[in-house]
């Protein structure tokens, strides 16, 4: 376990560098951050003298070598706009996105196994056929026409839901703001939470159906059959145990895509989360922001990732990570 | 006096395909007394696991059923219903398949896989199914079986899986094994260490026997009686010594001279010229008929029932004498 463990938190820093100098290497691309700074009347020299006293006429690898020694000190700049460190801005914003992709994950986990199951023992079963249906539906509509449409049908016309906005929240531990605890709260997440589900459920259940029903042909469940089981074991431990390996595998990197999904999802909904902090920050040229954004979500990637395959090493014993 | 244990009479078994139904095997009529090994042979595609699969109701979809009895120990297995049928599976009749690299699950240990068959049709706890479970792994003479059942597949080779298959088939004492092809997938030296274990086993605990391959050679090892398939129908039956000795049938007769026992070393094997006709397209009369030495007019036009001469079974308009 300690090996596989130190293994792959070791990869995991590599990622994590090559991200960094990805995102840092953006900032170049974004236009000059002096004139964002001081503005157009400030004359030539003191601009020089201001560049060379931010180190910002140093070679590419001094400046990145800086960023990089700020940036695991938890400095990843200030904002333009706010005139705080970037990293503050976001740990504003972070709660109220991990909300939404909680709530987004409840509806996966609540309804992807159930429906995907169903859906592959009983394929000529009317539910399993409106269930594909409905799931082509989800996949092949935006996200941003799911959003405007549920507002339209629940906040416009029935008026049963809040259309946008967090509601009431509590705080957590003192710094940690979230709805998930009050009525309001929540009812200002349903809609923004199923919107942000629409496209990752429907892949899910669709993904689970057919890994199950190629799991069902295979000659170990027939044994299975033959060994003469219930037939709730054959499917929830023989062939549910081996649809699980590349769900996790392919979900994993789906619940990680959800984070950019986020971003259309507050916009619509005016969530006030870091996807719609970033997409303000694209507007403003904040670019510090806009990177300490990208090394944040890349943060969240490389971490979803690496539980992901300890919870695969777990689940397949082909796979050791119980390395003696 | 031999006990009947299995009666089959007629079975049919079709699948409704978009081109089509196909019938993969008719009229498939047997019987094995308690304690009997019999064998089922025939080229690929005969129909010789669909016959075995349909004893138990487990043929794939979408082939089902089309008519027929399979009377087991007075139970009507064509008419019982799935619990019933569950009960049977896997406790009464076990199966071993082909290919051991498949047959096991792999994400579940060995003994779980040894235990959960006993735990579904016997009262016992955990530990008294653990305690069955490795004593089986020791009459399949695998070494060190308690530390097996922690186990998962993949840490087992070839040999030892099939090994572990037998001794799930034998966990609830069962009156027949069926066995679809349970060495082909194994090499030459461990096929025949499987087949005289398979052989002790059945005789030491009196179970009857079901050994479907391709290859004469090892039912004449093992079994008793011998059934030969031709595109889903049987058309030589009889005790295994004289169809090795005398076979009657053309088709037969071919399969015996395939055997590479048969052949003076460095010359081609004799295989039987052509190849055995799709289900979809079976000709008219014989369906051996235009792979066959001895044909004559008749053949081409009339099917020939499957006929009692002497001791055998024959399905043929000339069988082959001898004197
Ligand atoms: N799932 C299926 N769908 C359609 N036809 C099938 C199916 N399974 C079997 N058949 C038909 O039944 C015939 C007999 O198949 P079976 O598996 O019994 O052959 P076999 O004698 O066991 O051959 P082998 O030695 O290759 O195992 C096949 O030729 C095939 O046409
Ligand atoms: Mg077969």
């Amino acid at each position: 376990m300690f090996a596989f463990l130190v293994r792959r938190l070791g990869q995991a820093v590599i990622v994590m560098l090559v991200i960094s100098l990805l995102s840092f290497s953006i900032q170049d691309q974004l236009g000059d951050p002096l004139r964002e700074l001081v503005g157009q009347s400030v004359s030539e020299e003191i601009r020089n003298e201001l560049r060379e006293e931010m180190g910002l006429n140093d070679p590419f690898m001094v400046q990145y070598g800086r960023f990089l020694k700020n940036a695991v000190q938890g400095d990843l700049g200030t904002s333009y706009f706010f005139k705080r460190p970037a990293l503050d801005v976001i740990m504003d914003k972070l709660p109220a996105t991990i909300d939404l992709v909680i709530g987004a994950t409840f509806w996966i986990l609540l309804f992807s196994v159930p429906v995907g199951v169903f859906a592959a023992i009983r394929p000529h079963h009317w539910f399993s056929k409106v269930a594909m249906g409905v799931s082509i539906v989800g996949i092949s509509v935006p996200v941003f026409l799911t959003a405007i449409f549920l507002i339209y049908l629940f906040a416009v016309e029935l008026g049963w839901l809040p259309s946008y906005g967090r509601g009431d929240t509590v705080m957590l531990l003192g710094r940690w703001k979230t709805s998930l605890f009050t009525l309001d709260g929540l009812k200002h997440l349903l809609l923004p939470s199923i919107s942000l589900a629409s496209v990752i459920l429907p892949l899910f259940v669709r993904m689970i159906r057919s890994e199950m029903m190629e799991v069902l042909e295979t000659e170990y469940v027939k044994f299975a059959w033959a060994k003469g089981l219930h037939k709730r074991r054959i499917w929830m431990i023989h062939a549910f145990k081996n649809t699980l390996l590349p769900v996790i595998t392919v979900g994993g990197v789906q619940l990680g895509i959800m984070v950019a999904y986020t971003i259309l999802t507050e916009t619509v909904f005016q969530w006030p989360g870091m996807g719609f902090m970033f997409l303000e920050a694209i507007n403003r040229v904040d670019t510090p922001l806009i990177v300490a954004y990208l090394i944040i979500v890349g943060l969240i990637f490389v971490i979803t990732n690496t539980v992901v395959d300890i919870i695969y090493g777990m689940v397949n014993p082909m796979v050791k990570i119980t390395g003696q | 006096m031999d006990k009947l244990l299995l009666s089959v009479k007629n079975l049919e078994v079709v699948f409704p395909l978009r081109t089509g139904a196909v019938t993969a095997i008719r009229d498939v009529s047997f019987e094995l007394n308690q304690g009997e090994r019999i064998g089922i042979v025939g080229e690929s595609g005969a129909g010789k696991s669909i016959t075995a699969f349909a004893i138990l109701n487990l043929i794939s979809k979408p082939g089902y059923l089309a008519s027929g009895s399979i009377e087991f120990d007075g139970i009507d297995l064509a008419e019982a219903d799935e619990d019933l049928m569950r009960q049977i599976r896997g406790n009464r009749i076990s199966m071993i398949f082909q290919d051991p690299m498949m047959t096991l699950n792999p994400v579940l240990t060995i003994g779980t896989q040894m235990e959960e068959t006993i735990l579904a049709h016997r009262d016992t706890s955990r530990d008294d199914a653990r305690k069955i479970a490795i004593e089986k792994l020791k009459a399949v003479q695998i070494p060190s079986a308690e530390t097996r059942l922690d186990q998962y597949p993949h840490e087992l080779s070839g040999g030892m899986r099939q090994r572990v298959v037998i001794a799930i088939a034998l966990l609830t004492d069962p009156q027949l094994i069926v066995a679809d092809e349970p060495t082909t997938a194994l090499d030459v030296t461990i096929q025949a260490e499987i087949l005289e274990l398979l052989l002790d086993l059945c005789n030491e605990f009196d179970v009857g026997l079901i050994l479907i391959t391709h290859d004469l050679g090892v039912v004449s090892q093992v079994t008793q009686r011998i059934l030969v398939m031709y595109a889903g129908r049987i058309i030589e039956q009889g005790s295994t010594s004289s169809i090795i000795e005398n076979p009657m049938h053309p088709y037969t007769k071919g399969l015996i001279g395939a055997l590479p026992e048969m052949t003076t070393p460095g010359e081609k094997l004799n295989q039987i010229p052509g190849v055995m006709p799709s289900l979809q397209d079976i000709p008219s009369g014989c369906p051996f008929h235009n792979r066959c030495r001895y044909i004559q007019d008749v053949c081409r036009s009339r099917l020939p029932d499957l006929a009692k001469r002497e001791e055998r079974l024959i399905a043929c308009h000339f069988p082959i004498q001898y004197d």
